[in-house]
């Protein structure tokens, strides 16, 4: 049984200019204990998916089930499966953290549960915050505080929709090494991030959305080996020859340009000398996952979905 | 640490599963600020009492030989209930819902039965708080005796119930703080105000005297009158039927909103 299953999920939302399609026929599954990337550009419907499952939003047509739970007939038993770590650096300013996350876990009908709110505190780095009012809290803390309050009841799938936004560096470290752990423990993990490096890096496999549909479904290593797989990285102070433009991108002086094979490496340093142009600090790399997500949104290379 | 998913042997499941924490929560945010949520319509009723009493006292008549003093003590402690019972719950929804910190309770498991129950019962909580406050500041000014105090236990928890589960209905459908500030100012101020906690209805015109029987405050504020002093505009079995199907229809309305998620579940 899949820990998460999305059935041609669509999503239509009415606005006074007319129907916006935001996820349109949407299927997945993923297994338990994967962890899995959800990536696309802002806008692509990722965050309109995670509502459906978490029960924030409904769907328009389709299914969502955790671990066989129908989140909308089963919604008790699917949200009780379930651990969401929201988007938002929201927080109820009443409370302390410890007050807050006894009140979330009370919620998920679980009682006398401060041994392992004690162990949440300790991993998260918040057990000195445990007495603070959440309104003293810096955001980087709210934000370990909204990962305690996702896994108060130890959900077997855990769901983070961004959860390194803005967030410092050392926090990142903590968070990827207690969500990395329970995963290794079992716990299934789906992750939304703009950081492409962090899905390459933690993401066993990857879906790609583009315009509310799924245009990339792959296990991640797949996905760096389908495309273009040669990323040539030089600095240029005159601007770039306009045949080479479509290919590339540029950072200021910086431009990456991605090549399939040596070849074409060649040509387009020959096109680079033909023009005067004198790249400095070439070098020839391994394209990365945000090579392959820029090439699969512009629609280069066809929809790669694995069955 | 266990990563295992099971849940601990003191998991509550079922349709009320959540419902007591969610009212020790919505009980645990008004008294944290209670110096606002309590002290202050304390204070306010307390100065209706002073003035309105200092002026009025022995001008106008009210039931046979009751002073005024003493009949506007009831009328102000029913008054306060039913304020504070619609503005406990129709704010902390609001704020929860413009702050963004709903999604706490919308990712849970609690049924709509569990949101009607703890937000309408800490309204409850709220209004008799009040209630009882006003009761303590006001009774040293009046001789007031206590005629039944089923009829005054009875309106103050079903009058608290009705306008917690109002204040609920209208944190649903107010997107803004305006929208909940204007049901309270163009709605419940009017209502209460007209309902006869300052006067007798039977000393108005005949077509107000027929208007006033048209509002559900008047019903709630004679019957809890009546409790204290066995004598009311209406029967008070009138009031409780009034009362008691007000309170059918508006928690019907309710429950439909929270089951479909109305305005919370997109």
């Amino acid at each position: 049984m899949p820990a998460v299953s999305f059935a041609n999920v669509t999503k239509t939302y009415t606005s006074p200019h007319g129907d916006v399609r935001a996820l349109d026929d949407v299927s997945f599954d993923i297994a338990q204990g994967e962890f899995f990337g959800l990536l696309g550009p802002n806008g692509a419907g990722k965050t309109t998916l995670i509502s459906i499952l978490a029960g924030l939003a409904r769907a328009t047509a389709g299914r969502v089930a955790v671990l066989g739970h129908d989140v909308q007939a089963e919604y008790a038993a699917a949200r009780r499966l379930l651990g969401v770590v929201p988007q938002e650096l929201v927080f109820d300013p009443f409370f302390t953290v410890r007050e807050a996350l006894r009140i979330q876990s009370g919620y998920f009908g679980v009682r006398d549960n401060d041994d392992w709110i004690d162990e949440l505190l300790a991993n998260l780095g918040l057990a000195d915050k445990a007495r603070a009012n959440m309104r003293q809290l810096s955001g980087g803390m709210k934000r370990r505080v909204l990962v305690a309050q996702a896994l108060v009841h130890r959900p077997p799938v855990i769901v983070l929709d961004e959860p390194t936004a803005g967030v410092d560096v050392e926090l990142r470290q903590t968070l990827w090494q207690f969500i990395a752990r329970l995963n290794r423990e079992g716990h299934t993990v789906l992750l939304t991030t703009h950081y492409l490096e962090e899905a390459e890096a933690l993401c066993g496999r990857i879906a790609m959305l583009k315009q509310g549909r799924v245009v990339a479904l792959d296990r991640t290593s797949a996905l760096l080996a389908g495309t273009a797989s040669t990323m040539l990285r030089f600095k240029l102070d005159k601007p770039l020859p306009p045949q080479l433009l479509a290919n590339a991108r540029v950072t200021g002086r910086i431009v990456q340009i991605t090549a399939h094979d040596a070849r074409e490496v060649e040509s387009i340093l020959g096109v680079l000398h033909a023009a005067g142009c004198e790249p400095e600090d070439l070098e020839i790399g391994r394209a990365d996952l945000e090579d392959v997500f820029i090439e699969i949104m512009r629609g280069e290379t066809p929809a790669r979905v694995a069955a | 640490m266990s990563a295992t998913a099971l849940p601990s042997p003191k998991t509550e499941t079922g349709v009320f599963a959540g419902t007591r924490t969610l009212l020790y929560k919505e009980v645990l945010r008004f008294w944290k600020v209670s110096f606002q949520t309590v002290a202050a319509p304390v204070l306010t009723a307390m100065l209706y009492l002073l003035i309105f009493g200092h002026v009025l006292e022995g001008r106008v008549k009210v039931f046979g030989t009751v002073g005024y003093t003493s009949f506007l003590i009831p009328g102000l402690v029913m008054m306060s209930v039913l304020q504070n019972a619609f503005a406990n719950s129709s704010s902390s929804l609001i704020q929860s819902k413009i702050t963004g910190n709903l999604v706490f309770l919308l990712v849970t498991p609690l049924s709509h039965w569990a949101w009607f129950v703890a937000y309408v019962g800490a309204s409850v909580v709220r209004g008799a708080a009040v209630g009882a406050g006003v009761l303590l500041v006001t009774v040293w000014f009046a001789p007031l005796h206590v005629d039944n105090v089923l009829w005054i236990a009875f309106f103050t928890i079903a009058g608290a119930a009705l306008m917690g589960a109002l204040g609920l209905v209208a944190g649903l459908w107010a997107e803004k703080f305006d929208q909940i500030a204007a049901f309270q100012n163009f709605i419940i101020m009017p209502m209460t105000f007209l309902s006869g906690v300052f006067y007798s209805v039977k000393s108005l015109p005949p077509i107000w005297y027929e208007v006033s029987h048209l509002n559900p405050f008047f019903y709630m504020i004679d019957g809890f009158r009546h409790g204290f002093f066995g004598t009311s505009d209406v029967s008070p079995w009138t009031s409780l039927a009034v009362v008691v199907t007000s309170l059918a229809v508006i928690c019907a309305i309710c429950l439909h909103l929270l089951r479909i998620g109305y305005k919370i579940r997109h």
